[in-house]
Formats: structure tokens, sequence, C-alpha cells
């Protein structure tokens, strides 16, 4: 009778570990506070109306950037515990972890990283920029959007729940590799938290990406062909198409795996027919195109940061394109290349290595393509173009890396080891990261309507990369000594120690450096007046999102431009701006169908998780029952009048003489560390002292 | 308002990431001093090959990364925006050539590091047996939860977490796993690692040609007790290798199906045991325990034209 | 009243939503091509078992597909008539369509339920695994299918054939012999294949 209500569930499912226990306080301690606040604040309405429902791109991106820095801070939590743990299990200590719990915190790092911090960030900056870089709207499904977005969130939630419920989540590796995955040699829910919290993202990123799409393919502004696009959106192109093309398979494979836990097939299995082996290969073959397409939308930022940081166009337009589409082509053609170990023989191994290295051939070209843009042209050292010159570097050892793995003989001494570990950091971190952090430092002042301050911006950029250089060039040097990943302990006649003592270190900085982002969010409201962005234009940008005001208005254009060439609005800023004829605009109105859906999902995949049947049976009804009210409702969207739009118009735009084009390398007013350090604990004592809370 | 000019010059700034790297570069080689740097002091034939691979890819590409990186940054240097002297040419077109050029350089140096990797990727391939005098000795190995099993079926003894062999004598691996998920059996010093898993035979085939004591462990996640899951490979003379067969021989342990059970059962850091007269047919009864499941037959077994 | 560019700007989202529509039976279909490769890895994994052979009736299976194309023939004649606004011949073309799907699902299930019957179960071995998984995907799509044409010509009567609905129609349609075209790969790859 139990089992008919709940599954699975009982008392044993409660937090009995110190870290679960740790985690389910903190996360219901921070809950309860913000939802006292709201509700103290008298703003849950706003919540609901402004935000949460909201099909707007822009407030979604927003909200995609909110989560996925949580979650930042979530998985760096994990690194800094693998980092502290290998720095001490030398010899006779073991550390502060056991074995297994370790092994789950480097796949939830690995899962958490990947999945909500990088996917998250990307389509946080593509459903923001987009839009306005292809001249349209909103984007073709204003629906999909929001149902991706809650999705995501569903699967953030999922990903989190084994603290509250389970105590225990996967300790596979981050992809859950056949057969430790299956029942057999993971009997618990860990490995079921993972695949529906995959999973459910997994479909949001699907729903998603066909989503941009039909944007990208369909609702560009007249006169901007596909090779008049900007490169952005060229990159958030090619990365999407291999989205749709490899979720899929994720999607496919996780299926599987789930039902050898749950029904008992023989899919991956050791016995019965089962082929742990084709497990390797499907996961792979999503896996290695999922870094390509977190890694595309950073090339499509670059490309636009060091135009516009060098003033000038960006060098062979045509061969970075087909360099982002040779790249997106071939990647879905190298997955083998992640278990050359796997014994497949020398005809296969060799043709995987070889397509590998084809890769770097368009990888290289994109590369020369920024250097012959800085060639002759005017350079300005911001934040952006900070991220960008640590970019190069640090991506050239990663593909040097990359490129050495791809030889068979090597990959053999060199696979699973801590080289592989920091060659792939080196990629996503130097790679993917400080594409995110060059395109928000880059589109901030459009998102928030002032710039970012440049001073602790540098700072935070510093921490980095002298962080990530001290945390990840001892990992190399581990690998070429055989150390292996993945373990808690190992014997101190290896000497490995000061090598993990000084990654610990280099982690530490990097924190300091995450932590400086955060502060350099606040300090930047702080400053907000000086820092605004009065002409929608900080920077002098080449790109149609420049040509609106700071922050976009909500729909974006008041009148859809048109493109008559690359470089749109550098050209329009050289021809004049035309006066504006303003004309009615269908907006999409808000709902809420994307949450309830997501919520119907989270709890069918709860259900999965402990076997609880009716609850399986009534999510999927009520899934389905919104999805019909949704779908068939025809009353989606609303006209915004002519004479609406030009009264927002009127009033919104401050227009500055173009004259005012100030010093943007100027920055000896953004304000340091002291001074916010000083401003902030003033701040506070104020609070204090006269209980100022009485009135929030 | 406060103006404050920034700390550090422009110059001053990049003779302090100079000095950084510099700096790291030195703790790096401090650090290592004296350790055992397992892919660089290769004791075995097929290591010394990967090392030689290994440094002759890295050099090839950096022949072209470092002049692209020097490039790089000081274009970054020169052109930037408080360099008067720099020409500025907002509307630099680029010929035909430099396309052509860009596409190229990667191109030739792919095709270069391609020509070598293909052949050395067949002659490396792990299952090809290494041409020398002295007759193969076979090693059956079973990975388990959490230890390794070794059969010298030829000798009839057996080994938990520790092999011995000759130098100058090519050893051929027999891999694979019972009750265990996929684990990857390696000795760095001596070579690459290979997969072992349930219902597969993988062989690899190593040469030690200095003696010594070297480290293996699982390179693959298996589980709980991964860390623990080491052995010692001990490279020695023949004479010296025959001596330690035979007190093997000698001793009391014998691998019998009970034994066997209790080694299948999981355990962590086991130490290492000696077993005489190992039933011969042991590894291949393993192997029926999983026949009808993923490939059935033995994996690696192909007879290429090598 | 519907301006010119009201109806342009309704044509242009219609297009989009098709476009896009086809876009995830793309993604559909590389999901269903993953079970099909399964398949082939699998289906000789029987442990010596029954296989294919002993187990499929290709009477049946023949049975199924010409149900099934019919009922896409059905459907394409129905699409036609809601294109011409005839409310009525919709109901009536999309209602055998339905009926037809009703009884391919009844026959599928059927066979299901024999094999699991005389103990063939998806976990008794690999082949049996992917077979049943393969199939039985395309089953719940079949089913999901009739569900949407279901509440699709519930809202048709209700509503009348507005624009709305007949692109409605439309996207159903395209699911419907997006459909169809799996079953012809399953038909052959998994019956036909074990037979010739």
């Amino acid at each position: 009778m139990k089992e008919l209500l709940i599954g699975n569930l009982g008392l044993k499912a409660l937090p009995h570990e110190w870290f679960t226990i740790g985690a389910a306080v903190t996360f219901i301690a921070m809950g309860l506070f913000v939802v006292l606040a709201i509700t103290h604040l008298k703003r849950w309405k706003w919540l609901w109306s402004e935000w949460l429902t909201s099909v707007d791109p822009k407030k979604i991106g927003i909200m995609y950037f909110i989560v996925a820095g949580f979650m930042l801070l979530r998985g760096g939590l994990d690194a800094i515990m693998i980092w502290l743990q290998q720095a001490l299990s030398s010899g006779s200590s073991h550390g502060y972890l056991s074995a297994d719990h370790f092994q789950q915190i480097f796949t939830a790092h690995g899962n958490i990283m990947v999945f909500f911090v990088a996917m998250g960030f990307v389509f946080g900056l593509i459903n923001y920029i987009v839009p306005l870089q292809i001249g349209a709207r909103d984007l073709a499904s204003p629906f999909l959007n929001t149902l991706g977005f809650w999705l995501y969130v569903a699967g953030v939630l999922m990903v989190n729940m084994f603290f509250l419920l389970g105590s225990e989540y996967a300790a596979t590796g981050w992809l859950g590799v056949a057969p430790l995955s299956g029942r057999e040699f993971s009997p618990g829910v860990g490995v079921d938290y993972m695949i529906w919290s995959l999973q459910i993202s997994g479909i949001g990123t699907t729903l998603g990406a066909i989503n941009f799409i039909m944007t990208i393919l369909r609702m560009r502004a007249p006169g901007m062909s596909l090779r008049k696009m900007p490169l952005f959106t060229w990159g958030s192109l090619c990365s999407m198409i291999m989205a749709v093309t490899v979720f899929p398979l994720l999607t496919a494979t996780l299926f599987l795996l789930f039902f050898d836990r749950y029904l008992g097939t023989h899919f991956f299995t050791t016995t019965a027919g089962g082929d742990p082996m084709m497990y390797t290969n499907l996961i792979w073959m999503w896996g290695h195109p999922e870094v390509y397409i977190l890694m595309l939308p950073s090339f499509g930022v670059f490309s636009e940061v060091v135009s516009t940081f060098s003033r000038k166009r960006i060098a062979s337009y045509t061969s970075n394109v087909v360099g982002m589409i040779g790249v997106s082509a071939l990647a879905l053609s190298v997955w083998l290349h992640h278990f050359f170990t796997m014994g497949a023989g020398a005809n296969v191994n060799a043709f995987f290595g070889l397509m590998t290295m084809i890769i770097a051939i368009p990888t290289t070209v994109l590369v020369f393509t920024w250097i012959a843009t800085m060639y002759k042209g005017r350079i300005r050292f911001s934040t952006p173009m900070l991220w960008f010159l640590g970019f190069v570097g640090l991506f050239s050892v990663g593909g040097m890396t990359g490129v050495l793995l791809a030889v068979p003989p090597a990959d053999f001494q060199l696979h699973n080891s801590l080289f592989l570990v920091a060659h792939f950091h080196t990629m996503v971190i130097g790679g993917v990261l400080f594409g995110i952090f060059a395109g928000i430092s880059y589109w901030f002042p459009k998102i928030a309507g002032f710039k970012l301050n440049e001073r602790i911006g540098r700072y935070a950029f510093w921490c980095w990369l002298i962080g990530f250089l001290m945390a990840f060039t001892p990992l190399y040097v581990l690998g070429i000594m055989g150390a292996t990943r993945r373990l808690d302990h190992y014997d101190s006649s290896t000497g490995w120690q000061p090598f993990f003592i000084m990654a610990l270190v280099g982690g530490i900085i990097i924190m300091i450096g995450v932590a400086l982002q955060f502060v350099q969010i606040i300090a930047s409201v702080i400053q907000k007046r000086r820092l605004v962005d009065t002409t929608g234009d900080p920077w002098n940008g080449r790109s149609l999102e420049w040509s609106v005001a700071s922050p976009a208005p909500f729909y974006n254009f008041a009148v859809v431009p048109q493109v008559s060439s690359r470089d749109a609005y550098w050209e329009m800023k050289q021809q004049g701006i035309p006066k504006p004829s303003y004309e009615d605009i269908h907006m999409p109105n808000n709902t809420a169908s994307g949450i309830y859906i997501s919520a119907f999902a989270f709890l069918a995949g709860f259900g999965f998780v402990w076997d609880i049947v009716w609850l399986i049976i009534v999510s999927i009804l009520g899934i389905i029952v919104c999805v019909i009210t949704r779908t068939f409702n025809e009353e989606t969207e609303y006209t915004l009048t002519a004479d609406e739009v030009e009264k927002i118009e009127r009033d919104r735009i401050i227009v500055t003489p173009a004259a005012h084009r100030g010093n943007d390398s100027d920055t000896s007013e953004d304000m340091g560390l002291t001074e916010f350090v000083k401003v902030v604990t003033k701040w506070a004592l104020d609070v204090v002292k006269n209980k100022r809370w009485r009135t929030w | 308002m406060t103006k404050r000019k920034n700390k550090f010059s422009q110059g001053g700034t990049v003779w302090l990431i100079l000095l950084g790297l510099i700096g790291l570069g030195l703790l790096v080689a401090l650090l290592l001093r004296g350790k055992d740097v397992a892919l660089f002091m290769p004791k075995g034939l097929i290591a010394r090959e990967q090392h030689s691979l290994m440094i002759f890819s890295v050099a090839l590409m950096l022949a072209v990364a470092i002049p692209t990186l020097i490039l790089f940054y000081s274009f970054a240097w020169r052109y930037r925006e408080s360099n008067k002297r720099a020409a500025y040419d907002p509307h630099a077109r680029h010929g035909k050539f430099f396309v052509f050029g860009l596409w190229l350089i990667p191109s030739v140096i792919v095709l270069i590091l391609a020509s070598v990797m293909w052949p050395a990727t067949h002659k490396l391939e792990p299952h090809k047996p290494i041409v020398g005098d002295a007759e193969t000795l076979t090693i059956q190995v079973v990975a388990m939860r959490w230890k390794w099993l070794f059969i010298y079926p030829k000798q009839s003894i057996a080994t938990v977490n520790f092999i011995q062999v000759p130098t100058g004598t090519q050893v051929q691996f027999e891999l694979t796993a019972d009750e265990a998920p996929m684990s990857s059996f390696w000795i760095p010093h001596l070579g690459g690692q290979l997969y072992a898993m349930t219902g597969h035979t993988n062989r690899l085939n190593l040469m030690a040609d200095t003696e010594g004591d070297y480290t293996g462990s699982s390179a693959e996640i298996n589980g709980a007790g991964f860390a623990g899951m080491k052995f010692t490979a001990r490279a020695t003379s023949t004479e010296d290798f025959n001596r330690w067969v035979q007190g093997v021989q000698r001793s009391s342990n014998m691998l019998d199906s009970d034994a066997y059970k209790r080694l299948l059962t999981p355990s962590k850091n086991n130490p290492v045991v000696y077993y005489s007269a190992a039933q011969t047919e042991l590894y291949d009864t393993v192997l029926m325990k999983y026949i009808g499941s993923g490939g059935g037959e033995s994996h690696n077994n192909h007879t290429e034209q090598e | 009243m519907v301006t010119a560019t009201e109806t342009g700007h309704q044509e242009a989202a219609n297009d989009r939503v098709m476009f896009g529509f086809w876009v995830y039976l793309m993604t559909d279909l590389l999901m269903f091509a993953v079970l099909f490769a399964v398949y082939a890895v699998l289906h000789g994994n029987t442990m010596g078992g029954p296989s294919g052979r002993d187990l499929f009736s290709l009477p049946l299976a023949l049975t199924e597909t010409i149900i099934l194309l019919t009922s896409s023939f059905t459907c394409g004649i129905g699409m036609i008539a809601a294109r011409r606004g005839r409310i009525n011949q919709v109901l009536v073309w999309y209602g055998i369509t339905f009926a037809l799907g009703l009884v391919f699902l009844g026959l599928e299930l059927r066979e299901f339920a024999e094999l699991i019957h005389e103990g063939h179960t998806l976990s008794r071995n690999a082949f049996l695994s992917s077979f049943f998984t393969l199939v039985g995907t395309h089953g719940l799509h079949i089913i999901s299918g009739l569900l949407w044409m279901a509440i699709t010509l519930v809202f048709v009567v209700s509503r009348g054939l507005n624009p709305h609905m007949v692109r409605k129609l439309g996207l159903l349609s395209l699911y419907w012999h997006f459909l169809d075209i799996v079953w012809i790969f399953i038909f052959t790859i998994v019956y036909l294949r074990v037979f010739v």
C-alpha cells in the first residue's frame, strides 16, 4: 500500500549525510528568505506578470543569466571540494571525503557546469542578443521560449533534488558510462536523478534550438541575407543546428539507460545480450558536438568583440563563416576520439584521429581572421577585449593539446589522465567561459542601460587568468607524470601532492575572480548614474543591436530596419538614420503554460526516480492538458498601435550629441575595491544603526 | 570625483605578464625535480615510441603556434589605441592570397601530422605482437572490483595486484573483466592503456627494457574502490623472473573456484596474493559467462593486414 | 477587419510554424534513428532464445502496414478537404483515418500481449528489449497522434474551419505521414528482413 502511494520513498530518503543535511538546510533557508522577502515587499504579482510568465526573450535571457550564475556558484563549490580533497589525500591521509562522495561531487560538477552553467549562459546571450542583431522583435515561438526556459529550471531543480530526498547523486562521471551507470553497479537513485535532470533540460534545449533556428532563418530584417548576418548570429545558428541534430540522440540514449534501470531491459547491461560499448558510442555522438555547441556562440562573440574594439570590420567574413560551418559539420564525425582505448582497431582509430585533426584547420582559420582584423586596427583594451586576448593564448594551448590527444598512440598514454582534464578545462574555461564573459561585459550596457565597472572587471579578468594558469598547468604536468583523473586518493611516493596544492591555490584565485565579478555588478549598480549609456551605442558598434536604446525597449525595434549591407548599423551611421514612420506592432501575450508544463515534467521525472506510478500518470496527463490548452488557444497576441509606439519612443530616447563618444578606455572614475568596501560598509552600518529595514 | 590612473602602465603590464609566465615555468620546473615523470621516462619499448611521437607532434604544432601567438600579441601591442605611430586602415582589404594562405597553413600542418599519425597508429596498435627473439609471455588479466587478477596460463600460476616480467621479452596481456564495469589496464612506464571489459578480450603487447618496479592502475572509473585498484609491475632479468615463478608455484594458495568466488566479492585496496596451480581454462570460463552479450566473440581479435 | 498587413503577418507566422514543425520532425526522426541503430546492433543477441523469424508474423505486419498506408491516404484527402473548407468531408475522412489508426494500434497491442503472455518480455534479452522499444516508441507516437486527432476534430466541430484549425490539421497530417514513413522502415528492417 505504501509503495503505491509513495513508491520507493521512505525515511531512508531523507537527508542523512553531512553534506545532504547541510545543503538541504541551506536551500530551504535560502528559499524561505526569498519567499519572505518577496512577500514583505509585496512583489508577487509583479514577479509573476513581469518576469516569470514573460515571453520577452530579453527577460528570459536575463532569467537564464541569473539561474546560470547561481549554478556557477554551485558547480564552483564542487570544484573547491575536489581541489581540497586532492590536495589533502596523499599517502596516509584520505582527505575529508569518502571515495563515493568524492565521485558524486565530480559527477555533479560536470553535469552542472555543462548543462546548467554553460548552456544557461549561452541561451541567455542568444535570447537577448540574436533578435536584436537580426532586426526581429521576438523569437519565432514565444511559447517555446518560455517553455524551454522553465524545462531548464526543472532540470536545475532535479539535479539538486537529491539533497532533500535521496541523499545520493550519481557517482559515475558526468556522462554516466555503462555498465557502471546500470542497475547492477549503481542501484541507488543517484543515476536516476542525473538521467531525469539531463533529460528534462535536454528536451528544453532541443525546443529552444528549434526556436532559434526558426527565428534566424525566417525572421531577419528585410535586406539581411545570410551573408550579411552578424557573426554572433552565425555562430548561434551553427550551434543550434548542431543542437537539433544531436540532442535527440541524448534523449534516446538516456531513455534507453533509464529503461535498463527501471524496466530491466538489456541495452547496456553486461549480460543477456546487452552492449555497454554501444552506450559509449551513443553518448559521445551527442557529447562531442555538445562541446562545440557551447563553443560556436563564443567564437561569434569574439568575432564581434575583436571587430568592434579594433575599430575595423572583420577580416575575411566569408572565411570566418565557412570556418564556423566547417567546425560544426566536422564536429559530428569525431566522437570516437573519446575512447580510442576501447580497442576498435588501428583503422577506425586512425580515421577518427584524422577527422579530429582536420577540425583544427577551420579553427585555426578563425584565429587567423581575428589576427588579421587587428592588423592596422586601433585597439581599445576594454574588458571584453581583455577576455579575448586571454582566450587566444589559452585556446591555442587547449587546441594543441587536443590535437595531441587526437593521435591514438599518444592518447593511449593520456586518456583519462589529468592531462585530459586540463585540456578540456582549457577549452571550456579559456574558450567557452571567457567568450561568455566577453559577451556579457560587451552587451551589458545594452541589457542594463549602464556600463560595467571596468576597473573591477579587469581585476576579475586577471584573477581568472592567473588562477586558471595556476590551477591547470599542474594538471597538465600531473598527466605527464602518469596521474589518472578522478582519484580520491594517491600514494605519497608518486610525489604528486605539491602539484595538487598548487592547483588548489589556483582554484582559490579563480573563486576570488568570481567573487569580483559579482562585486563588479554591484559596484556598477552603485555608480549607475555615472556609467549610464545614453546613446544605446557605447562602444561605437557595428550591428543592429546598438541602434536601439539601452536597455532595449520591450518591442526591440519601433520600426523594422531595412538592411543593405554587413555591419548594418555601421552603414546606417555613415548614411544617416532615416526618420521613422510608425506602424502597428503585434506582441505576444505572457503565458504561464511554460511554468505549468515544466512543473508537471519535473513531477513526472520525480515519479520515475522514485517509482511513484500514480504521480507519473497524473503528471503526464497534466502535460497533455496544458499543451492542448496552449496550442489550441488562438488569442496569443495583442496589438500595440502606431501611436502608442510613437509615444514610447518619444518619451524614452534621450538623444545625446554624437560628439559625446566618451573615451571609454578612461576608467579612472570607476570605483576600485577599496572604495567599494568603504561604500558597502558605510551602507551596512547605516542600515543597522538606523534600522532602515523597516522601510523596505 | 577621484581620478586615478591605472596602477600599471600598459608596457608595465606586458612585462608583468612575461615575468609571471616565466615564474610559472620556474615553479613547475622546481616542483618536478627528482620526480618520476612516467611519460617522459619510458621503461619499455612501446612507451618509448609513444614518447617520441608525442614530442614530434608537439614540436610540429609549436612550429606554427609560437609564431602565430607572437604575431597575435605583437599586433595587439602595436596597434593599441595609444600608439599613434601605428597605421590605422579601417578599410584594409585582404587579397585572394591572404585567404588562400589562411587555409593552406593549417592544412599543411595537419597533413604532415596525419601522415605521421596514420602509420604510427597501425604500428603501435596494442594487439600487434612485438617481434623479438624470446618466446612471448602471455598474462591473462581479469579486472574485478576492485583488484586485478593475473593468470600466467603457461606457468599455471596466478597473482593479485602484482606481476613480474622479464626485460627484453614481449608480453601479451589478454584483458577482460568479471562482474566489474569497464576498467582500463595501464602501466604508464611501459606503454599505453587498454580497456578491460566483460565479455571481450582486448590484447595489449608490451615489452620492458629496464629493470624496476612500475605502478599500474585502472585508468577508468569503475566504482567506489577505483582509486585503490593499483598493482605493481616488476621487470627483472630472465633468471630472476624464472626464480620468482618457481617461488609462486610453491605457494600454498590455490586458485580454485572457492578462491575465485571470494575474489569476485567487491573489496578495496587488496594486498598482493600469489596462487599456485591456477586452472588454465579459468580465463576462458570467465569469458564464457558473458557469451551472447556485446559483440559476443573476442574483441580486438582481428587478423588485420598490418 | 483584416488588413493586408494582418494577413501577411498571419501567413508569415504560418510559414514559420510549418518550418519549425519540420525541424521538430527531423529531431524525432533522429531519435528513431538511434532506436534503429540499437536494434541493428542488438537484434542478434537472443541468448539462444527465439529470434524474429520465430516470433513475428509477416501477414500481421503486412496488414498493419496496409492499414497505416491507407490511413495516410485518407488523411491526405481530409487535408485537401480542409483547404477547400469542406468541414463535413474533413470530419468523415479524418474520422476514417482515426478509425484505421485505432485498428492499427489494436493489432499492435495484441501482438505485444501475445508475446508477453508467452514469456517474451522486454527484459528477457537484448533483442526483445530493442524490438519492444523501437516498435513500442512508434506505437506511443501513434497514440499521441490519435489523441491529437481526436481533440483537433472536436475543436473543428466547435470552432469551424478557421485558418488556425486548417494550420493545425496541416501539422497533424505532417505528423501522421511522418509516422507512416517511420513504420515503413520498421516494417522493412524489423519484420520483412527476417523473412527474406
